[in-house]
């Protein structure tokens, strides 16, 4: 049913909404509806908010009537559930969150529903967005819709999967290590991972400061294009939002690549990457040199290799201090058989965070304690900063960079779960995006025995015109997002 | 960084526990010892790198201190945000006792 009302992009269902040939409500039921159909094999979403959908909808149709309405208004989305929605539970899919529901909206739910969108339902994830397949979710497994036997990748596989399985018409996921990209990769969706700073995070539950990012998870370019325009800018509750002058990005959108640099970085092609992974992603590359653009291929970033051990001490870093506010006392689970106050603290967080969270919050609290400081935190940051200056360095001489997403396609659910370096190894590609702060996006570009391949083009420092031109020129000469997973 | 992965005790690892207030059964804290270790050990490239002189990055973006004017406004009200408390007395959080 490739011509169904839930698989449209949101650029068709906007067109069709404001020209009265279809309503928000009827898009809505037929969202909903598809929900029902799929959601058991799948398991994408945590909840689904049946009754505020129909109302925001009820009401986006109203601004359609008096004209009042934008590009968003009407259509139908999931969002991660770390991002604070009012009155709507927000659980991390973690034992410690499964109760809590928020007093505010984050101010991306906040500017998403300013702008029309309709509410239906919160997505799952891995418990705290650590995880790289959303088997660490505490609440439920969520399938691959491609192949139900495989994970969607992670952290933001509910989003993925909901978005490829025509369960919402986009999402909003969260990226502190490439969990936009990734499961977008897996699962056959655009993912974007915009720059560090470019997306408020007031209201996402914080995973590793320096790292996280907010960005759109759609099934075209130009919708990723229309929900950036709609959660980018400057936020007085986030200090560390970028005061930028956000433009339309839709506006950038060209279906030539001519006048644009591509690197190739050597360092991710080869040893670690699955050769017809890279073989699909070499073929989309020779795809832009025929739109225009210029490929460079002695590009090199000699450090990536070291990114991962970058990331496994700050990310847990940062994780263990963040996570130090689940004491059992303002919100979330509370152990009620202890006697002390530290018992109290310590069942708490024994019996409410799952094993991935426990390893990094230990592993976290061990490279920042006492005598370890200056090994592996501080030298962490110091390795940091050389591979933020290889990046600035590759960025004189291209554009763009164009990478494999994953160096796989999806694996199988239980595959990766008793060894916790191997998953970690599934991010080594987008990985090194968050350490710079830089933007990344994650492109479907063909598929193997039937999974999705997604390439991953990453733009400079607050480059996303860029970034999304040559993604969307790229998707304008493929049919590889038109193609939908063999569900019932 | 140390020369060689440290081999972390069990020691080590209930110390740890305790620091960050995670509780722990003797198996649990035998298996994250196991693969602790092993990540730890992963992160020994990192030993090869000469980082002499380089400055340590805390945040991609070089923001500064960012102020804002000090101007007091509505607090949520009282009764909302004690609604996720486990426990509350009044218009409080309700802890256990600190001292025995």
């Amino acid at each position: 049913m490739d011509n169904a009302l839930y698989y449209l992009s949101i650029r068709e269902a906007s067109q069709l909404l404001r020209r009265r040939e279809i309503s928000s409500v009827e898009l809505t039921r037929a969202v909903l509806e598809r929900v029902r159909q799929v959601e058991p094999a799948i398991q994408a979403y945590n909840a689904v908010t049946e009754e505020v959908a129909l109302e925001q909808a009820r009401r986006a149709d109203q601004r359609l009537a008096s004209e009042d309405a934008g590009p968003l208004t009407g259509i139908p989305m999931q969002i991660k559930d770390n991002m604070c929605t009012k009155g709507i539970a927000t659980t991390c899919s973690s034992r410690m969150l499964e109760s809590f529901v928020p007093v505010y909206d984050a101010t991306v739910t906040r500017r998403l529903s300013d702008a029309g969108a309709v509410l239906v339902g919160k997505g799952n994830m891995d418990e705290f967005a650590m995880g790289s397949s959303t088997e660490n979710s505490a609440l439920r497994k969520t399938h691959n819709p491609w192949d139900t036997t495989r994970v969607p990748g992670g952290s933001s596989g509910g989003p993925a999967a909901a978005v490829a399985a025509g369960e919402c018409l986009f999402a909003l996921g969260s990226d502190t290590g490439g969990s936009i990209r990734q499961p977008a990769a897996l699962c056959g969706i655009v993912g974007l991972k915009p720059t560090y700073g470019l997306v408020s995070r007031f209201g996402l539950v914080a995973f590793a400061s320096s790292l996280d990012q907010i960005g759109p998870m759609t099934r075209t370019v130009e919708d990723c294009a229309l929900v950036l325009n709609a959660i980018a800018g400057h936020d007085p509750l986030d200090s560390t939002s970028i005061p930028h002058q956000v433009p339309d990005y839709t506006s950038a959108l060209r279906a030539d690549l001519r006048g644009v640099r591509l690197g190739v970085p050597r360092e991710y092609f080869g040893e670690g990457i699955d050769p017809q992974v890279e073989a699909t992603i070499q073929q989309a590359i020779a795809r832009m040199e025929e739109l225009g653009a210029t490929i460079v291929r002695d590009v090199s970033l000699p450090h990536t290799r070291h990114a991962l051990a970058v990331y496994y001490i700050i990310a847990p870093s940062e994780c263990s201090a963040n996570l130090a506010r689940y004491d059992g006392v303002k919100y979330g689970y509370s152990h009620a058989e202890a006697g002390s106050m530290w018992e109290a603290m310590e069942k708490t967080r024994q019996h409410g965070f799952g094993p991935e969270v426990k390893r990094r919050i230990m592993l976290g609290t061990y490279a920042l304690s006492a005598g370890y400081y200056d090994a592996y935190y501080l030298k962490a940051q110091k390795v940091r900063t050389i591979i933020t200056r290889e990046f600035q360095d590759a960025f004189q001489r291209v554009d763009t960079l164009v990478t494999p997403t994953s160096p796989t396609v999806a694996f199988r659910l239980g595959e990766k779960t008793e060894d916790p370096v191997q998953m970690y190894m599934s991010d080594i590609c987008t990985i090194p995006v968050n350490i710079a702060g830089l933007p990344g996006i994650a492109v479907p570009c063909g598929f193997l025995d039937g999974l999705p391949v997604g390439m991953q083009i990453i733009g400079k420092h607050l480059g996303e015109e860029t970034l999304l031109r040559v993604a969307y020129a790229y998707q304008q000469s493929t049919d590889w997002h038109q193609q939908h997973p063999p569900l019932v | 960084m140390p020369d060689r992965t440290p081999q972390l005790t069990i020691e080590e690892v209930r110390h740890i526990a305790i620091l960050c207030r995670v509780g722990a059964t003797d198996e649990e804290l035998e298996r994250l010892r196991e693969q602790l270790t092993h990540i730890l050990e992963q992160f020994q490239v990192l030993q090869e790198i000469d980082t002499e002189g380089v400055p340590p990055t805390g945040h991609s973006v070089a923001l500064h201190s960012v102020m804002r004017d000090d101007e007091p406004g509505p607090s949520y009200p009282a009764e909302e945000v004690l609604a996720n408390a486990p426990r509350q007395e009044d218009d409080y959080f309700r802890v256990r006792a600190v001292l025995e």
